[in-house]
């Protein structure tokens, strides 16, 4: 697709006058899906998405338009010609847009990442057999992504992947799960199937009948798929300068009121993994790494060029939506095989569910405990628990009660695939909690 | 494109086949600030290849328009489900694609060609002037969303339907900020199935006064009391209380399990349809595509399935999920038309569609009368309930106190929370008919892969009683 894309995006910047500006991206997937219920398969199937977008620039006034591709050179072009005319017709009615961000060449980024994947042909029978004897359920998706774009001003990047997951949960009788994701490039069934086995086997810890327990606070471990969730908030009116400059941030106590995190939490952005790309939808490629929160102080936030423009500040090539793209959180000091001696007494949660802010500017959030969680008291775990609503402020658990860290991280994959198939993940450890709020 | 043809000249072994054309255009205008941010329009379209081989559907979703494309995708999709069809959840039969024949075109007063882009800008622009009305409103924001949706669908067994979906939502937002307080109150970001009429400039002014002045309103208000007490829920905040505590719970895909690695679970079992009290006798819930302006309303749903409304809860008793004929083929629960998909690239699911509390005879003074003390809770702006939709709790942008049978004043960072099924049957007055109002949102999710689809929930106002209440951090 990358030879495609170029080419037909030469053909189409030279036919622009001398006061046009033109941004145009590309983004893809050839994907094939595997829905799976009690280990057997609910939905089956391929998709073969593109779409290109185009932003159009031109005396101060802006217009965009994305569109599905048919990936034949011909009929594409003719389309992409036709929707640039429409373009230059509607860009004069427009309003004049000060901050506006004119396409400038920065330079190019090309990456391509080639996994070694199932062949669609072999997929069920690889993966099913295996997952025989539980409640398995979860969704394979298996192939390659690309990203591309290019501007007048003569920058091109491409990023391509090819990627697998299988995203599932074993359930037991007493309706207990365990969540695992099975990701990678290169695909070796008997990893996989190694992997499969170990999950059954945590499934059987969940033997225990539940036990209740009373709102209040406890003593917390949050696992790294947890602890994910959490900084997942961050995308969603945290860390983003347009999102603080507006009043819509958790952030602003942070900025306008001195308020700090522990000093045990630093978050980074790290794009030295290559899982996702470094450039965002205007090309614009960001530094290798961007300390945001260092030991609890807010060092950086993310800034897009149209806020840098809006505000008068430098950019930092942020994308527009100011969300975290390749998040990594520092690791602390906590081994592994420490943590419920650390925790002593209190609750394990390994996973969090459907989190939302309930005070967006306290900071505070809302969710649920989710999959395996336990009870334990003196370092041991007694039994697992029943599902608990949170509601507390992220300058409790990434601050005064944030105790400490453990040593391990890991990448929690992003497995979403709302538009498309999503790239990249969170990287970090788990945390102890002094106390964490419970409240239904 | 004749799909009808372009049937004819497929060439598969299989049970049945269908072809989905999916063509949706997406436009949003977006004044933030008085700076134009959006002028975006995005264009779906594609086809999607069902195929039913030994019991088993595939699929293969493709953008390639070419016959030569849609046969290669046919095949692939042939090809999956004989692969997958000897580890199949369920063995189907043709009879959950029925045949069917028809259209559907959502009633337009002012098509979308009415206004200009430029327009449209004009309004808007107009708009941030309206909610710019007082120095202490930091940022404002106007929003118009268009959306035009083009399904054909023709399959093996004669079915031929063609539906053209009309959608324009709005938004008019204003933060404001008074010392460490700061607030933001919004016109809600519904949607409903109409034309450009929803732009009238006296209705836009309208909308942006009553954000602009609710919104200093917030910033002078005392934060919500905590505590156990009466609960009275606007239109637009039992939108979201109808969605996730009575919607997906009622979701017969999710009760049979299909779910529970992403969305979750559901507390309902499939013996408790025609036995559970849900909520009070006051409480009728209706699954209804036929109202003409809400958002969900179609003719038939992604598998042929011609839709028409049914009662889910009658009297505060289940009787009926939100299951189309796959569903009821693997359930025995009567199916409603709910079997969609968000695009060409996604396979249906069962989803809500038009999901509604039906009005009672309380009229908003008979509600607010009867409340010794109470917080009456408009616009939701937060949501969070468990993977069974169980425990639930909501938040909204507005908030006012209710005290001897009178609202006394507003409340900023009104919160809730509560457990599904003692909750609906804490339901003790439904508004009447003057308290109606029909909702609609575009951001539901579910399903793996995820798909978000457009959503439609109408309610009257109403109370519930001792409900745990609260404010902010």
């Amino acid at each position: 697709m990358k030879e495609y894309f170029f080419n037909i995006s030469e053909k189409v910047i030279n036919t622009l006058s001398n006061d046009e500006h033109l941004t145009i991206s590309i983004n893809g997937e050839n994907s094939e899906f595997i829905r799976i219920n009690n280990a057997k398969v609910r939905q089956i199937g391929t998709v073969a998405d593109a779409s290109m977008g185009m932003e159009l620039i031109k005396n101060n006034r802006k217009v965009q338009i994305s569109f599905t591709i048919q990936r034949d050179m011909e009929k594409d072009y003719k389309i992409i010609i036709d929707y640039l005319d429409t373009m230059r017709k509607n860009i004069v009615s427009l309003p004049e847009d000060p901050l506006c961000v004119l396409p400038e060449n920065h330079g190019s980024l090309d990456e391509e990442y080639t996994g070694h994947l199932l062949n669609p042909k072999e997929s069920v029978d690889a993966l099913l057999p295996v997952m025989s004897g539980v409640d398995l359920i979860g969704i394979w998706a298996s192939g390659d992504v690309f990203v591309g774009n290019t501007n007048s001003a003569g920058q091109k990047n491409w990023f391509s992947t090819e990627t697998f997951s299988l995203d599932y949960s074993l359930i037991n009788p007493l309706k207990k799960m365990v969540k695992e994701t099975y990701a990678g490039t290169h695909w070796d069934q008997n990893d996989y199937e190694s992997f499969i086995n170990s999950s059954k086997e945590k499934l059987s810890m969940l033997n225990e009948k539940s036990r209740k327990i009373k709102p209040g606070s406890y003593r917390t471990y949050i696992a790294s798929a947890g602890v994910s969730d959490l900084i997942d908030m961050f995308s969603w009116g945290g860390v983003s300068e347009n999102s603080i400059r507006k009043g819509r941030s958790s952030f602003i106590k942070m900025r306008d009121e001195g308020k700090s995190l522990s000093p045990c939490f630093s978050l980074k952005e790290d794009f030295s993994s290559g899982t996702v790309p470094r450039f965002n939808s205007n090309g614009e490629i960001s530094d290798i790494e961007l300390p945001l929160i260092i030991d609890g102080a807010l060092k950086n936030t993310l800034i897009s060029t149209r806020t840098a423009n809006e505000y008068n500040l430098s950019t930092n090539f942020a994308s527009q939506g100011e969300y975290l793209r390749s998040p990594v959180m520092k690791e602390g000091l906590v081994e592994e095989q420490d943590i419920l001696k650390e925790l002593n007494t209190g609750v394990y949660l390994s996973n969090l569910h459907y989190l939302n802010w309930s005070d967006q500017l306290g900071g505070r959030v809302t969710g649920m405990t989710r999959y395996a969680c336990f009870w334990v008291e003196d370092g041991e775990i007694i039994s697992p628990i029943d599902d608990m609503r949170f509601d507390d402020t992220i300058y409790n658990f990434f601050g005064d009660k944030l105790e400490s860290v453990t040593s391990k991280s890991r990448l929690n994959p992003s497995v979403g695939t709302y538009g498309g198939r999503n790239l990249g993940g969170v990287h970090c450890p788990g945390i102890i909690l002094k106390s964490f709020e419970l409240t239904l | 494109m004749n799909l009808v043809e372009i049937i004819s000249k497929i060439d598969l072994d299989a049970e049945w086949f269908g072809l989905r054309e999916y063509k949706e255009n997406t436009t949003y205008h977006v004044i933030r600030d008085k700076n134009p941010l959006s002028n975006e329009t995005s264009i779906d379209h594609g086809i999607m290849v069902e195929v039913l081989k030994n019991g088993q559907f595939g699929y293969c979703a493709t953008s390639d328009l070419s016959l030569s494309g849609i046969q290669r995708a046919a095949t692939t999709a042939q090809e999956s489900a004989l692969r997958a069809s000897k580890y199949s959840v369920f063995s189907f039969e043709s009879n959950v694609r029925p045949k069917s024949k028809g259209e559907y075109l959502t009633p337009l007063e002012l098509p979308f060609d009415s206004l200009s882009a430029g327009e449209i800008n004009d309004i808007l622009m107009k708009a941030n002037d309206w909610l710019l009305n007082d120095s202490r409103i930091m940022s404002v924001s106007a929003m118009a969303m268009l959306v035009e949706t083009t399904i054909n669908y023709a399959c093996s067994n004669g079915s031929d339907i063609h539906q053209k979906i009309n959608i324009v939502g709005s938004d008019y937002s204003a933060t404001a900020k008074n010392g460490q307080i700061i607030q933001t109150r919004t016109d809600g970001r519904s949607g409903n199935q109409m034309g450009l009429e929803r732009f009238n400039q006296d209705l836009v002014r309208e909308k942006c006064n009553k954000v602009s002045s609710q919104v200093i309103e917030l910033i002078e208000a005392e934060q919500c009391p905590t505590g156990e007490m009466s609960l009275v829920l606007a239109p637009d905040q039992m939108m979201l209380q109808i969605h996730e505590s009575i919607g997906h719970p009622l979701e017969i895909d999710r009760i049979l399990g299909d779910e529970r690695n992403y969305a979750g679970w559901s507390f309902v079992q499939l013996e408790d349809f025609g036995k559970l009290q849900y909520g009070s006798d006051l409480m009728n819930v209706t699954f209804d595509p036929t109202i003409s302006n809400e958002m969900a309303s179609y003719g038939f749903d992604d598998g042929g399935f011609k839709a028409s409304k049914e009662h889910l809860i009658k009297d505060g008793v289940l009787l009926r999920g939100l299951g189309a004929l796959e569903s009821q083929e693997r359930s025995e629960v009567p199916a409603v038309a709910n079997f969609r998909s968000c695009s060409w690239n996604r396979a249906p699911i069962d989803r809500m569609a038009n999901l509604n509390l039906e009005a009672g005879d309380s009229s908003f003074e008979d509600i607010i009368s009867s409340v010794e003390y109470g917080v009456y809770m408009e616009t939701n702006r937060s949501w969070s309930i468990d993977d069974y939709r169980n425990k639930f709790q909501f938040g909204s942008e507005y908030g006012k106190l209710i005290e001897n049978g009178k609202i006394t004043k507003t409340l900023r960072d009104p919160n809730y929370r509560a457990i599904t099924v003692p909750f609906w049957n804490s339901l003790s007055k439904v508004g009447d008919e003057s308290t109606f109002e029909v909702h609609g949102t575009p951001n539901c999710g579910k399903g793996e892969p995820n798909q978000v689809i457009r959503v439609g929930h109408a309610s009257p106002i109403c109370l519930f009683d001792n409900i745990q209440v609260f404010g902010g951090a």
